[in-house]
C-alpha cells in the first residue's frame, strides 16, 4: 500500500440509543406542553386579558425597582463586609463574620416579618453616640413602612450573601498579581481598583447574576406585608375575581421574562470581564444555536447522500 | 563575550545589607546576611533551594518583612526611618504609602512573570508610570513603545499576556519594571518557568541591560549567564552567604567546602 492511497473516509460512531431516548423525551415534552395549552383551567384568555393590565404593570415596576435598589445597596454593603473580613483588623473580621453567619441563617420570609414588626423591638430609633443619650429620636413606625421594611430585609439578606460572593472573587485572584503591583509601587487602593477587582469580577459576575435572580424572585415574599409588588398585584386581582390560576400564570410569565432579560445582560457583562482570559471570543447564545442547527442540517444531508 | 562594567569599589554601595535575619514562624530562613552591591554591578545569587536567596531578594523591596538587620538602597533605609529616643536609636516602620514610594525605585521580575492578564502588553507597561509617577497617557504610551521595542516586542503591543510565549511574557515583565526607571533591578529566577528554548531570549535582554550599566541582583540557576554577565557570584547555603567572589573563583576554584560540593554537583 502506498502513502498516497490512504484516503478511506473516517466515519464517526453512530448513536442509535441516543436517538431513541431523544425521541421518547421529546414526545413526553410535547404532550406536557399540549396538556398545558389545552387545559381549560389555565383560562388563557384571562391570562391575555390581565397580562398587561395597569395594576400588573404597576406591580411589575415595583418588583423591578425593589430588586435593583436592594441588589445595589446589598452589594455595596456586601463589598464592605468582604473587605472587612479580609482586613488585618481582627475586630472587623469577627464582626463581619458574625453578621454574615447570622443573616445567612435567617430565612428571607422570617427576616421580612421581623423588620416589618421591628417597632415592637425598637419603639423609637435614636441617633447619637453609643452609651450616651440620643440626639435625635424618631418614631420607628414613621420610618418602617411596609416598603421600608421590605427594603431593609432584602438589603440585609442580599448583603450577607454578596459579601461571600465578593470575598470569593477577591480570593480567586492570584497572589502574584498583588505582589507585582506592590513591587511597581502601586498603592493598596489602586491595586484593588485596577488589578484585583477587574480580575475578581470574572468569578463574581456569575454568582452575582444568580443572586440578582434570587432577589428578583425573593421580592415576591414582600407581598405578605402588603407591598404592592408583582405577586401582590396579581393576588389583589384574584381576591376580587377568584381567577387564581390565570393570574398566577401572569405573574409567572413576567418573572420568566425578567429572569431571561437578566441572563442575557449577565452574558454580555461576563464577556466584558473575560478580556485576556481566552484566545477566542466566546460565542453568543444566538451564534451557538445557529451553529448547532447548521451541524444538524449537514448531518441530515450526509445521511441522505449515503442513502 | 562583552565587556563587563568596571566597578569602582571605593564609592558608596548602591545596596547595603547588614546582619539581615528573617524567620517564617519558627524557621529561620536568613541567619545574618551582609552584602554590598556597587552601582552598575551584576551579582548572581546561587545556591540550593531553600537557602534563602529569593527571600533576601524579596526583603530588599520589602515584599517580605524581616526581624533584624537593615537594608539601604541608594542611601535610603528600606521600610523604616531612624528615630532617636532617650533609650537610643530605633527604627520605626514606614507607612504603606512611604513603602510604596521606595518600591517604585526598585524593579522586580518574578519567576511566574505576574503580568496583568486583563490588560494588553502596552497597558501592562503603562499602568505603573501613570498611576505612581502621574505620567501623562501620551508620554506613558511613548515610553511603553520604546521599552517594548528594546525587548524586541514592538509588534506585540496589542496582544494579551495569554497570547504570548513564556519568554515573551518575561520580556514584557522586564519592560514593565524598567518603565519605572528603577535604580536597581531584582530578578527572582527569571528563567526557571521557561521552556529551555525560550531561556536565551530572556537572558539576552538581561545581558543587554547589564551592558547598559543597570545594577542587578539575579537569583539564577543559569550558570552560563552568571559566568558571562555577573561581576560577582554569591553562594548561599543555610540562610548565609558562604562565599562571594568573581565567577571564575566561585565556579573554578571555590575556597569553602560547601561551595566545592555544590559546584561539583551541578557542573
Amino acid at each position: 500500500m502506498t502513502e498516497g492511497r490512504i484516503t478511506e473516509p473516517l466515519r464517526p460512531r453512530r448513536h442509535p440509543i441516543r436517538w431513541v431516548i431523544g425521541i421518547i423525551v421529546a414526545v413526553i415534552a410535547v404532550d406536557v406542553l399540549r396538556g398545558i395549552a389545552a387545559n381549560p383551567a389555565f383560562q388563557w384568555h384571562v391570562v391575555g386579558q390581565y397580562f398587561s393590565a395597569t395594576v400588573i404593570l404597576e406591580g411589575l415596576k415595583a418588583t423591578i425597582w425593589l430588586t435593583l435598589l436592594t441588589v445595589s445597596l446589598g452589594f455595596a454593603l456586601g463589598t464592605l463586609l468582604a473587605i472587612a473580613r479580609l482586613s488585618h483588623n481582627p475586630v472587623l473580621r469577627v464582626v463581619s463574620w458574625t453578621y454574615i453567619w447570622f443573616f445567612r441563617s435567617i430565612p428571607l420570609l422570617v427576616l421580612i416579618l421581623f423588620t416589618f414588626n421591628i417597632a415592637y423591638l425598637l419603639p423609637t430609633i435614636d441617633v447619637g453616640l453609643p452609651f450616651l443619650p440620643a440626639i435625635f429620636s424618631f418614631d420607628t413606625n414613621s420610618i418602617i413602612t411596609p416598603i421600608g421594611a421590605a427594603i431593609l430585609a432584602l438589603t440585609i439578606h442580599e448583603s450577607a450573601y454578596s459579601a461571600e460572593v465578593v470575598r470569593g472573587g477577591i480570593l480567586s485572584v492570584d497572589h502574584g498579581q498583588m505582589e507585582a503591583a506592590s513591587a511597581l509601587g502601586m498603592s493598596g487602593a489602586h491595586t484593588m481598583k485596577r488589578i484585583v477587582i477587574p480580575q475578581a469580577m470574572r468569578a463574581i459576575i456569575p454568582a452575582a447574576g444568580n443572586q440578582l435572580i434570587a432577589v428578583l424572585k425573593g421580592t415576591s415574599m414582600v407581598s405578605v406585608i402588603a407591598v404592592g409588588d408583582l405577586l401582590y398585584s396579581a393576588q389583589a386581582i384574584y381576591n376580587r375575581t377568584f381567577q387564581v390560576v390565570p393570574l398566577l400564570v401572569v405573574a409567572t410569565l413576567w418573572y420568566v421574562v425578567l429572569t431571561t432579560v437578566l441572563a442575557f445582560v449577565q452574558y454580555y457583562v461576563e464577556l466584558h470581564f473575560s478580556r485576556g482570559t481566552t484566545r477566542q471570543k466566546p460565542t453568543t447564545p444566538v451564534q451557538r444555536l445557529r451553529r448547532a442547527l447548521a451541524a444538524l442540517v449537514s448531518r441530515f444531508d450526509r445521511d441522505e447522500a449515503e442513502a | 563575550m562583552s565587556e563587563k562594567q568596571h566597578i569602582q569599589t571605593a564609592a558608596a554601595p548602591l545596596v547595603r545589607i547588614r546582619n539581615l535575619h528573617k524567620s517564617f514562624d519558627d524557621f529561620e530562613v536568613l541567619k545574618g546576611i551582609d552584602l554590598d552591591v556597587q552601582s552598575g554591578e551584576v551579582v548572581a545569587l546561587i545556591g540550593p533551594s531553600g537557602s534563602g536567596k529569593s527571600t533576601m531578594l524579596r526583603c530588599i523591596n520589602r515584599l517580605e518583612v524581616f526581624q533584624k538587620g537593615r537594608i539601604e538602597v541608594d542611601g535610603m533605609l528600606v521600610g523604616y526611618r531612624e528615630v532617636s529616643t532617650p533609650k537610643g536609636v530605633e527604627l520605626r516602620e514606614l507607612s504603606p504609602a512611604q513603602i510604596s514610594r521606595q518600591r517604585a525605585d526598585i524593579g522586580m521580575v518574578f519567576q511566574s512573570f505576574n503580568l496583568f492578564p486583563h490588560m494588553n502588553v502596552l497597558e501592562n507597561v503603562m499602568e505603573a508610570p501613570m498611576a505612581v509617577r502621574k505620567m501623562q497617557r501620551e508620554d506613558a504610551e511613548t515610553l511603553g513603545w520604546d521599552l517594548l521595542n528594546r525587548v524586541g516586542l514592538a509588534e506585540k503591543t496589542g496582544a494579551y499576556p495569554r497570547e504570548l510565549s513564556g519568554g515573551q511574557q518575561q520580556r514584557v515583565a522586564i519592560a514593565r519594571a524598567l518603565a519605572m526607571q528603577p535604580k536597581l533591578m531584582l530578578f527572582d529566577e527569571p528563567t526557571s518557568a521557561l521552556d529551555p528554548e525560550l531561556v536565551g531570549e530572556v537572558l539576552g535582554v538581561m545581558k543587554a541591560l547589564a551592558d547598559e550599566g543597570m545594577t542587578m541582583l539575579v537569583v539564577t540557576h543559569e550558570w552560563g549567564f552568571a559566568r558571562e554577565v555577573a561581576n560577582r557570584v554569591a553562594f548561599f547555603d543555610g540562610g548565609k552567604i558562604i562565599e562571594i567572589g568573581n565567577p571564575e573563583q566561585i565556579f573554578s576554584s571555590p575556597q569553602e567546602e560547601r561551595t566545592k560540593v555544590f559546584v561539583s554537583k551541578v557542573i
